[in-house]
């Protein structure tokens, strides 16, 4: 039975190459067809203009900003102290590595142990785990600046936390935990359970087999997901004014406000004197982005590769 | 030992479970608790249907903001959703191979580049392109709307383009061998039947659009009044919280976090449509 479906499977699977075969069509065959069908001319027009327009916008503002911000990259602009007369971007990009680092801090082992829960422990069906998947959802719908103002009220005023890093740190990592749990729960699932299996029978217990079988094999696809959060914090604004404040300062501690490069380039461009340092920043900050979307693309390519190596 | 560590293990990661669910509910409650009263001391009718809103002399109405994030969505979707439909649809059943793989990266890193620099873009290219094309002051609806539109095309785009690549191809292969077009096929056939998904994608962009707070700041032009024209400026209930949050007290405080509230139930309501329209195309 196995042996024939393989054969048909074969079989159709040459079929359909012959069939492409037969099916190309040459130009002229083509044009006919236009001819008979404008619409269909009009359609394709229409998709490619489509394309087109999407990324020309995407292109021009990318091309526009480098354009307008790389001769305004001047050594003034990482000085150390921030004072209104160079526009230092050093202590905002200096908190904004603070504030990712916190976060993530917060959010990694809270959002990789939910998804171990959810993938390893909990048994299917189990009521909780679509309270929890509808929970997450509600979160990755949420603006940001509802994020700002809960901890606005929960952080700053009820913890007393006041403006501060660690305001600021918590309220993101709200905000990035469902993007961690989705990604990690993705990578923990397409583990084998042939792996599973192997370390059971080996003898290990189940937290042994978590942590030394089926986490290591889904590190990449881990990893894929907290540079995606990573993203979310480095461009988050509306979210961080009134939790983290607005001090140009390199933060001293956990309790002092702070402003991230976002919001240092907000504020900049707000003010409308110093549009050419606002350019400058936003470089900074299309580098960073483009930067951190590259590394979590090439691993997750790689992570594909791997899985499908195995 | 061994059997005391697992199960402080488990407690740890069901813990972590019920993280994202405590999360939610504190949300809800931190803003209800602190949104309704105040909605109660304006009167609810006067706070959401009352289209003055002076804190100073205590008139708190905020049915210019919930009009102006309508118009300034339903704005970005005219801009966005065709755009977004007919690029999607490209990707998935136009586009040659080499070309695709230099166009998706460039769509995934528009759904990364940070609102701020969006709202940058528009206040320094589209603004004065409506000022000079149109001779108003640039921050307008219209302003608005076209960045907002710009901003949902990689939600609208990559939701779309998944649901397209998962109808089977042989609803297309169908339409081909009744002799109809390559473009007839495609959108004939293949994408009504991934209508459900697009759907989705487009009601995941009402919410990025709803809830765009920065960019939108940045080019609206945020007058505290009815909006009456797509190149008349409008403030969206985003812009109103962070606008004056900085120096709110009091009833104005309370009033601002209120509409933080109404913004909340509008995305409640967004999320709920998405989720049972995702049920749909899963079932």
């Amino acid at each position: 039975m196995a042996d024939k479906i393989t054969t048909s499977k074969e079989q159709s699977a040459a079929s359909a190459t012959e069939i492409s075969g037969i099916n190309r069509r040459g130009l002229k065959q083509r044009f006919a067809e236009y001819k008979r069908k404008p619409s269909s001319m009009i359609l394709l027009i229409l998709v490619w203009m489509s394309a087109f327009i999407t990324v020309a916008a995407i292109g021009f503002l990318l091309i526009y900003v480098l354009i307008k911000g790389i001769p305004n990259l001047t050594p003034d602009l990482f000085r150390w102290e921030y004072n209104s007369e160079n526009c230092s971007m050093l202590p905002a990009l200096i908190n904004t590595v603070f504030m990712t680092l916190l976060s993530l801090l917060i959010a990694g082992p809270i959002g990789i142990f939910a998804a171990i829960y959810l993938v390893e422990y909990a048994r299917k069906g189990n009521k909780l785990v679509s309270v929890v998947r509808i929970t997450a959802e509600t979160l990755t719908g949420i603006p940001s600046i509802v994020y700002g103002l809960f901890g606005m009220l929960f952080f700053v005023t009820a913890l007393k936390w006041k403006l501060s890093l660690l305001s600021g740190a918590f309220t993101l990592a709200i905000m990035v935990l469902p993007v961690i749990m989705r990604t990690t729960e993705e990578a923990l699932l397409s583990v084998p359970n042939s792996y599973r299996e192997g370390s059971f029978g080996l003898g290990a217990g189940k937290l042994r087999t978590v942590f030394r079988i089926v986490l290591p094999s889904a590190v990449p696809g881990i990893l894929s997901g907290i540079i995606l959060a990573t993203g979310r914090i480095v461009g988050e604004t509306a979210a961080l004014i009134y939790t983290a404040g607005s001090m140009a300062v390199v933060a001293q501690n956990l309790f002092s406000s702070t402003r991230t490069l976002s919001v240092h380039m907000y504020l900049l461009s707000k003010e409308g004197y110093h549009t050419n340092q606002a350019y400058a920043t936003a470089v900074v900050l299309l580098i960073l982005v483009v930067l951190i979307n590259f590394a979590s693309d090439f691993i997750a390519r790689k992570f594909a590769a791997d899985t499908a190596q195995q | 030992m061994q059997k005391f560590k697992e199960i402080v293990m488990y407690i740890v990661f069901l813990t972590a479970a019920f993280v994202s669910i405590a999360a939610v509910a504190l949300i809800c409650v931190f803003l209800f608790v602190n949104g309704i009263p105040a909605m109660k001391e304006i009167g609810f009718g006067k706070f959401l249907s009352g289209n003055v809103w002076q804190p100073s002399n205590h008139q708190y109405g905020i049915l210019p903001f919930i009009l102006g994030s309508i118009y300034v969505t339903a704005g970005a979707l005219i801009v966005g959703v065709p755009i977004g439909l007919l690029t999607a649809v490209f990707l998935a059943r136009f586009c040659p191979k080499p070309l695709y793989k230099v166009i998706k990266p460039f769509i995934n890193l528009m759904a990364g580049i940070p609102s701020v620099v969006y709202g940058f873009f528009g206040m320094c290219v589209l603004v004065p392109l409506v000022r000079q094309l149109f001779g108003v002051n640039g921050n307008t609806m219209l302003t608005a709307s076209v960045l907002l539109g710009m901003m949902i095309l990689p939600t609208i785009i990559s939701v779309a383009e998944t649901s397209i690549r998962a109808v089977p191809d042989k609803y297309y292969q169908g339409a081909l061998a009744l002799g109809a077009t390559h473009e007839r096929s495609v959108f004939l056939t293949v994408v009504p039947a991934a209508k459900s998904g697009i759907m989705a994608g487009v009601i995941l962009g009402v919410g990025r659009a709803i809830g765009e707070t920065m960019a939108v700041i940045m080019v609206a032009g945020n007058q505290p009044r009815v909006p009456d024209g797509l190149l008349k400026g409008v403030r969206t209930m985003t812009a109103n919280i962070v606008m004056e949050m900085g120096y709110a007290a009091d009833l104005h405080r309370e009033a601002l976090i209120a509409t933080g509230v109404v913004l909340f139930v509008f995305i409640l309501i967004i999320n709920l449509l998405f989720s049972i329209l995702k049920r749909k195309t899963v079932a």
